[in-house]
């Protein structure tokens, strides 16, 4: 790689000199706009009524995403804005997972704003550089790389010919280039997409982290929403940022005492209990694989069944005995001792532009896993980390692939699709091959793979269009809601969780709540007004973690060993205190937990009434597809027919002898989709909105955002 | 019969919390066990009888995903 000639191909658009505002609790009370299709470069003061209602990270995003556009503005339309920002708590070293962007756009995938949570350094180093949040605008005629110096104070946009645009080698390309040594590297981080997300609607962005122990710049992903397609369709190959002093009180807090004596109390737990609970250090989210098919819960043949004989071939130690290198720094932030980051390291790629290199793959995280193999029929833990490489340096969301790859499959397998249609693929359930192909030929924008970066929601209206096929029955088994696809966990048998997913913001991802636990296995919300509660306080709990720059993962994937003594050990209190505590004491604020739930409701409110805004975030864009409630086919229904028959019994009074599988589907089906809409109105009394979904005056005003810009949205819907 | 988790659940001569746990596929770490509200350390799991009538909880601690 030779970074100077790629350098010296670089031409100078803009540069912009600036003092680095200084850290003061948490804030630099400053915010950075760059707009590329002008090449202007200009610094905002954040107002403190802005600072006071949006708090930070996606709460500054949503904001600024609200000011930038209009109700018609389309996510390939220069005025959408990319906006990430950290928030206040962002890059403090002493408790885990403090160390996150969250990123913020119109989705191409669903048209409403979407937000993604990322580690990787980025997010720590834009704040210390002196800026609270990013804002970049515009599109730019030619390929172009931002450059921010965080010590030196210097903003550079380059025209950048030579550069790769694959995330693994272009953040390579970049550490080498702005890093004075092989030390500096750590004080790099650099954004990028991939030659995918040229072409693909589910295109990722990649935020990296130079891992100093195994010499590679480590990738995490905001996968969800298609960010990395608004990245490329800016012509942006790459942001990168870089600060050298990291060190643990530059957030300046009010008070360091309160942060310390929460960070000590959570490493020892993690060190002394981890190890017996979810393996976080060891394997990560992956820990759950077996988990979820033992309770019936891995998608499996997109999401017809929950479990698999060949489960085993993917389990957790499986990718730990044979493929994760162990002992190794795995934290994407400075001071996470729960270190979930997992790679394994020379790992001999077989197949495309890559075939024959040995590469660090960042993996496998559960929904990897499970989106790419069990949901696909695929139980070959080699042809998971492949795909799973390729969807990250290709810049591919492996839970929107995995999802759209499961249902084409088995339109595939039901003769709906074709191999004239598929160019050829044989494309039946557990073909990795075929799979990986469709990523190939996705880079390379050719092909059905091109029309899998689409995403179902588009795929459905091909197949019916072009094809034939009955939409119906799509709109049955096509696992997408709001135009992004659901994330890897069978809903079926909770109704809690279909509302986990369906009754969400930006569509059916898992960081809103997952209630399958509390409500299908320990029956611990059994009422409506029960799943109602559960429905408000968790999604505006883990709200909160994106307001902040926070991970979710030392929240609940690992406990006190006296959790269960508390009075209400689902929520974790002695966790939430530490998060009271250490907000408190890096922003000199005396907030309490009830506080902090409102400080979410303001965000969640708004963002609901930014979808309304645009024509969405209604009641009928929060039904979901029968196949997240219940079974659609006689497949289905005859492969758990004891449960379905004894539910049949106890819920309805029905008497399932002598009935045909089809009545039965028929009326179990009836009875589902009431009690989904039972849940709806449940959720939207609870959470102050009419039985439309949309957030009443009243309760925006009992919240604090009885904003004229709301007010005049919402108006129109009551 | 016993209840488990407010269910219907047959109860044997001879069910300890492990054996329990193991009829039930309940694999999750991060679980805790009481029989009727008291709670039961994971240490005495296999020595710990459940009587017929009792009323189980197993707790799985998870709200997040």
């Amino acid at each position: 790689m030779d970074v100077k000639a790629l350098k010296a191909a670089h031409k100078l658009l803009a540069e912009y000199k600036y003092e680095p505002a200084k850290l003061k609790k948490g804030y630099t009370d400053k915010t950075l706009y760059i707009n590329i299709g002008d090449n202007r470069i200009e610094a905002k003061d954040v107002p403190a009524s802005m600072k006071e209602k949006f708090i930070g990270g996606k709460g500054y995003g949503l904001k600024y995403l609200w000011d930038a556009t209009t109700p018609e503005t389309k996510w390939n339309d220069p005025e959408n804005e990319i906006v990430i920002a950290g928030g206040p708590l962002c890059g403090i070293t002493q408790y885990p997972g403090a160390g996150k962007s969250l990123v913020v756009t119109i989705s191409p995938m669903t048209d409403i704003p979407i937000d993604s949570n990322v580690g990787g350094y980025f997010g720590p180093y834009l704040k210390f550089s002196g800026w609270d949040a990013l804002e970049i605008q515009g599109k730019a005629k030619e390929d172009i790389i931002i450059y921010i110096d965080g010590n030196n104070g210097v903003i550079r946009i380059d025209e950048a010919p030579l550069e790769a645009i694959d995330g693994h080698v272009v953040s390579e390309e970049l550490t080498e280039m702005y890093a004075d040594s092989e030390e500096d590297k750590k004080n790099i981080s650099v954004i990028s997409a991939g030659t995918a997300a040229n072409h693909a609607n589910i295109g990722l962005l990649n935020f990296s982290f130079y891992d100093i122990r195994r010499r590679v710049a480590r990738l995490k992903q905001a996968g969800r929403g298609g960010i990395g397609r608004v990245l490329r369709d800016k012509k942006i190959k790459a942001i990168v940022i870089k600060f050298k002093g990291t060190k643990g009180d530059l957030n300046k807090p009010a008070n360091q005492s309160l942060i310390n004596k929460a960070g000590i109390k959570l490493h020892k737990q993690i060190h002394d209990y981890d190890d017996v609970q979810c393996r976080m250090r060891q394997i990560g989210t992956a820990n759950i694989i077996e988990v979820m098919d033992e309770y019936d819960l891995l998608p499996t043949h997109n999401y017809q069944y929950g479990n698999h004989p060949d489960t085993h071939k993917i389990a957790s130690n499986v990718f730990v005995e044979k493929y994760i290198t162990q002992g190794m720094p795995d934290g994407c932030w400075f001071g996470c001792s729960l270190s979930c980051a997992k790679a394994a390291d020379n790992f001999e790629l077989k197949t495309g532009s890559y075939k024959g290199h040995k590469v660090t793959i960042d993996g496998p995280e559960y929904e990897n896993a499970a989106g790419l193999g069990s949901n696909c029929g695929i139980f070959d833990p080699e042809m998971i980390l492949e795909a799973n490489f390729y969807c990250d340096t290709y810049g591919v969301d492996t839970i929107s692939f995995g999802t759209i790859c499961a249902f084409a499959m088995e339109c595939y397998e039901r003769g709906i699709i074709n191999k004239e249609i598929t160019g050829g693929l044989e494309l039946k359930f557990g073909n990795a091959i075929a799979q990986l192909e469709l990523l190939h030929q996705m880079s390379r924008g050719e092909g059905f793979g091109a029309l899998i970066g689409l995403g179902v929601k588009q795929l459905k209206r091909i197949f019916v269009e072009e094809h034939g096929a009955d939409p119906d029955f799509l709109n049955d088994i096509g696992m997408e809601q709001k135009g992004l696809e659901v994330s890897e966990y069978l809903p079926k048998e909770s109704l809690a969780q279909q509302g986990g997913y369906g009754l969400t913001n930006k569509g059916p991802q898992h960081d809103e709540a997952w209630l399958i636990f509390m409500d299908m296995v320990n029956n611990q919300i059994p009422t409506f007004e029960d799943k109602a509660e559960a429905l408000h306080y968790f999604p505006m709990f883990r709200t909160w973690f994106g307001l902040m720059g926070l991970c979710k993962l030392p929240w609940n994937d690992t406990s006190p060993p006296d959790n269960h003594l508390t009075d209400e050990p689902a929520k974790m209190p002695e966790h939430v205190q530490h998060y009271v505590n250490i907000y408190n004491g890096v922003t000199g604020s005396n907030i309490d937990k009830d506080e902090l739930i409102l400080q979410s409701e303001r965000i969640y409110n708004f963002q609901r009434i930014f979808n309304i805004r645009r024509g969405k975030g209604l009641r009928k864009h929060d039904a979901m597809p029968y196949r997240a409630i219940g079974p659609v086919t006689f497949e289905e229904y005859e492969s758990r027919k004891e449960r379905y028959d004894q539910q049949l019994k106890d819920l309805l009074d029905y008497n399932p002898e002598g009935k045909t599988t089809e009545e039965k589907i028929k009326i179990m089906r009836e009875y589902r989709l009431n009690q989904y809409e039972l849940l709806t109105d449940a959720v939207y009394k609870r959470r102050g909105w009419t039985p439309n979904g949309v957030p009443t005056i009243e309760h925006l005003s009992k919240i604090g955002m009885e904003l004229p810009e709301l007010v005049e949205v919402v108006k129109n819907h009551i | 019969m016993i209840k488990v988790n407010s269910k219907d659940f047959e109860w044997e001569e001879g069910l300890t919390v492990q054996k329990l746990l193991d009829k039930k596929k309940y694999t999750f770490p991060k679980i805790y066990v009481t029989i009727n509200g008291e709670i039961v350390e994971k240490e005495e799991y296999d020595i710990t009888l459940i009587k017929d009538g009792d009323d189980v909880k197993v707790i799985h601690l998870l709200a997040g995903g």
